[in-house]
């Protein structure tokens, strides 16, 4: 090996580790676009899973009941938020009933330092809501306790719709504002 | 505010604030500074519906040092606080803080254009004097300037009228009468008024117009029949509210108008006290607001038989006012009294504007298992948790309308029911013990959530649901003429008790 290309390859390795230092040391709510990225077909680990604790409407229809349902292992929070949202508003069979309309997808979840998770539903979770106050209660405690129940790291939630803040789903709950994990509306 | 820390607005505007006068000058695509040291209009840009104004616009207002980094976000610093935005975001980080924006970024040729809401969402947080961006009238008022919403409504009784003017904060104000003019003038840098802020009333109205005269000051034309006036400010939370009565000339068949006092001397500061009318016993319910639920095309709930919740809510609403006008004479105003839709703010402001007593908010419930039935009552709950950040108002001292100071107590919007809490939750239940004999009643019949129509009403307020549309029997009940006079029996029987609780307590609500 010559002294030059020496010299070149000991050039190249130095750029690649400025490059990867000064990606990883970006602030951090920057690479949460990675986070954001929509990844349907993501579970890390193939295979692996975690028990999470699922909201469907309860027998009363006017609760929520908790169900354990096996949701795909994640290596951090958001991606694990990621999973339990992704399978919390996903298709159900029956007998469960669930009080997110049909067709809502996740767009994008994020988690802040401070425990907030903003969780960004697509508009089917609006345009499709059948209406009702305990229906909208229902949906919005869904989601919250869903994320909150099983993530003590999270304190509170925040709803996007279609990337955009909303006043309430329906008319009736104020999403202007994150809200916390309220387990009244579970049996 | 700190003059030196806005050089542009002194080098480009050392204009005085007589030319401040906002809607007659501001065009309708521009946002308008307004400082101590005069007005600047920002252009606003339309994209998708929303308004956007230019980054490079608000770098030159505001000394923000704009840069666009090579991985896309943008960066916008002052004083050493950053804000990061990201092109297709609507997420920012203002001080490493995320904040949300209404839409993200847009690009405009060489320019980044960003939504309104970056003002006062972003850039207010880390800038250093305060901003205060009035999204309607397209203002942005820095610093310590004394701006007051105004806003004017004519209300013709028979053959007298009563015109209301808010300002919002409050703002002192002398009236004076010129001939065949009254003039308003405000203790107030500028004032933030539509314009005109009161429509020609045409005809034979003893209120002709309001108009603008300069930039502190409104001018009421009188209509030919006009013979005298009483004017009278009192202040309502943030608000001081002037009243002035006009009576018409007496005539062969007018009869006596309610207040007729002469008017006052022309130049002499409106008297502070208000007329008897305006001022009875405060421990009884003189107002309620009653809110049909959804309306237009939001149409609410559903039934399989097809009844509609925005139809049955009105149906109620009215059959309310009905009742309770007739025979309680207290006065009830509808927040909709015909099939359109309401913004959830509006039908609140009705009532907190008309200083209501009592709020009820009538809805029809849903749920996905058809086996829910019964009538329900909500409450209003505030999320401690997670309102950890939310301004709890504070004591603010401000000069009264008679002169001296007053430590007035400023009460959010969104947080005006927290004080009434106690008061709505007693008035929920005396409805659900009245209801129980009247109509099905759900299992869990009074309860608390976080309703966004609850949040603001300044008075007690409750949410009522008259039962489920998603149940087939519940839906052929509700619809019922029999239903709904049981349904409003009940409800004027708990307003009845709930007033005579308040006058046996002797306090307001």
């Amino acid at each position: 090996m010559t002294p030059r290309r020496a010299l070149a390859i000991v050039a190249v390795a130095l750029f690649a580790a400025v490059f990867i230092w000064a990606f990883r040391s970006a602030p951090r709510w920057r690479s949460t676009r990675a986070v954001a990225a929509p990844s349907p077909t993501a579970p890390a680990p193939p295979g692996r899973k975690i028990k999470a604790r699922l909201f469907y409407v309860g027998e009363s229809g006017t609760k929520l009941t908790g169900i354990e349902r096996d949701v795909a292992y994640a290596e951090n929070a958001a991606e694990q938020a990621r999973e339990i949202v992704a399978a919390q508003v996903g298709p159900v069979a029956e007998p469960l009933v669930s009080a997110v309309p049909a067709g809502t997808t996740l767009r994008a979840l994020f988690i802040t330092d401070k425990g907030e998770a903003f969780v960004d539903l697509s508009r089917d979770v609006a345009a499709a809501h059948p209406g009702g106050t305990v229906n909208e209660l229902l949906t919005v405690y869904t989601i919250v306790n869903a994320v909150t129940a099983n993530l003590p790291a999270v304190t509170t939630v925040q709803l996007l719709v279609d990337g955009k803040e909303v006043d309430t789903l329906a008319g009736h709950v104020d999403l202007r504002r994150p809200l916390a994990k309220n387990l009244t509306y579970v049996q | 505010m700190n003059a030196r820390s806005l050089p542009f607005l002194s080098a480009l505007f050392s204009l005085a604030l007589a030319i401040t006068l906002l809607s007659q000058t501001a065009p309708a695509s521009s946002l308008t500074l307004l400082s101590k040291e005069g007005r600047r209009p920002l252009p606003i840009a339309m994209v998708n519906d929303q308004e956007f104004v230019g980054l490079d616009d608000l770098a030159a207002a505001f000394q923000l040092a704009v840069h666009e980094e090579s991985l896309g976000a943008i960066t916008v610093s002052y004083k050493g606080k950053t804000i990061v935005l990201t092109p297709d975001q609507t997420l920012a980080s203002v001080s490493g803080r995320l904040i949300s924006l209404p839409a993200p970024p847009a690009r405009s040729g060489r320019r980044w254009l960003v939504p309104l809401e970056f003002v006062s969402r972003a850039l207010a947080p880390i800038y250093d004097v305060r901003l205060d961006l009035r999204k309607p009238s397209h203002l942005l008022v820095v610093g310590d300037v004394r701006v007051p919403r105004v806003t004017v409504r004519y209300d013709p009784l028979g053959a007298a009228g009563r015109l209301t003017i808010d300002a919002t904060p409050r703002a002192a104000s002398t009236v004076s009468q010129d001939g065949e003019h009254i003039t308003v003038k405000f203790d107030a840098d500028a004032l933030d008024v539509a314009n005109p802020p009161l429509p020609p009333q045409g005809g034979q109205s003893l209120v002709q117009a309001v108009r603008v005269v300069d930039a502190t000051t409104l001018g009421i034309d009188l209509g030919p029949k006009f013979a005298g006036f009483k004017a009278a400010a009192q202040p309502v939370d943030t608000t001081t509210r002037l009243v002035i009565d006009v009576v018409a000339a007496q005539t062969e068949t007018t009869p006596a108008p309610p207040p007729t006092p002469p008017p006052d001397l022309p130049g002499a500061p409106a008297p502070v006290e208000l007329p008897p009318a305006l001022n009875p016993p405060a421990f009884s319910i003189r107002t309620i607001t009653v809110d049909p639920g959804h309306g237009g095309d939001d149409e609410g709930v559903k039934g399989a038989a097809g009844a509609k919740e925005k139809d049955l809510t009105l149906s109620v609403a009215r059959r309310l006012k009905t009742a309770i006008e007739g025979r309680l004479g207290i006065r009830v105003l509808l927040t909709r009294d015909d099939d359109r839709n309401v913004p959830i703010d509006e039908r609140t402001a009705i009532a907190n504007n008309n200083k209501a007593d009592l709020f009820i908010s009538v809805h029809v419930n849903g749920s996905m298992r058809r086996s829910a039935s019964g009538a329900a009552i909500y409450c209003a709950a505030f999320d401690e948790a997670a309102d950890g950040a939310a301004p709890s108002g504070g004591a603010e001292r401000l000069p009264t309308f008679g002169g001296g100071l007053r430590d007035i107590e400023l009460v959010p919007w969104d947080l005006a029911q927290t004080r009434h809490i106690d008061q709505s939750t007693a008035f929920a239940a005396i409805l659900e013990q009245h209801l129980r004999g009247h109509v099905p009643i759900a299992d869990t019949p009074v309860d608390r959530a976080p309703l966004r129509v609850l949040e603001s009403p300044n008075m007690p307020a409750v949410l009522v649901e008259l039962g489920y549309l998603t149940n087939a029997e519940q839906e052929k009940l509700i619809t019922g003429d029999t239903f709904q006079n049981a349904f409003v029996q009940a409800v004027y029987d708990a307003v009845v008790r709930f007033r005579d609780t308040l006058v046996a307590a002797g306090g307001t609500p």
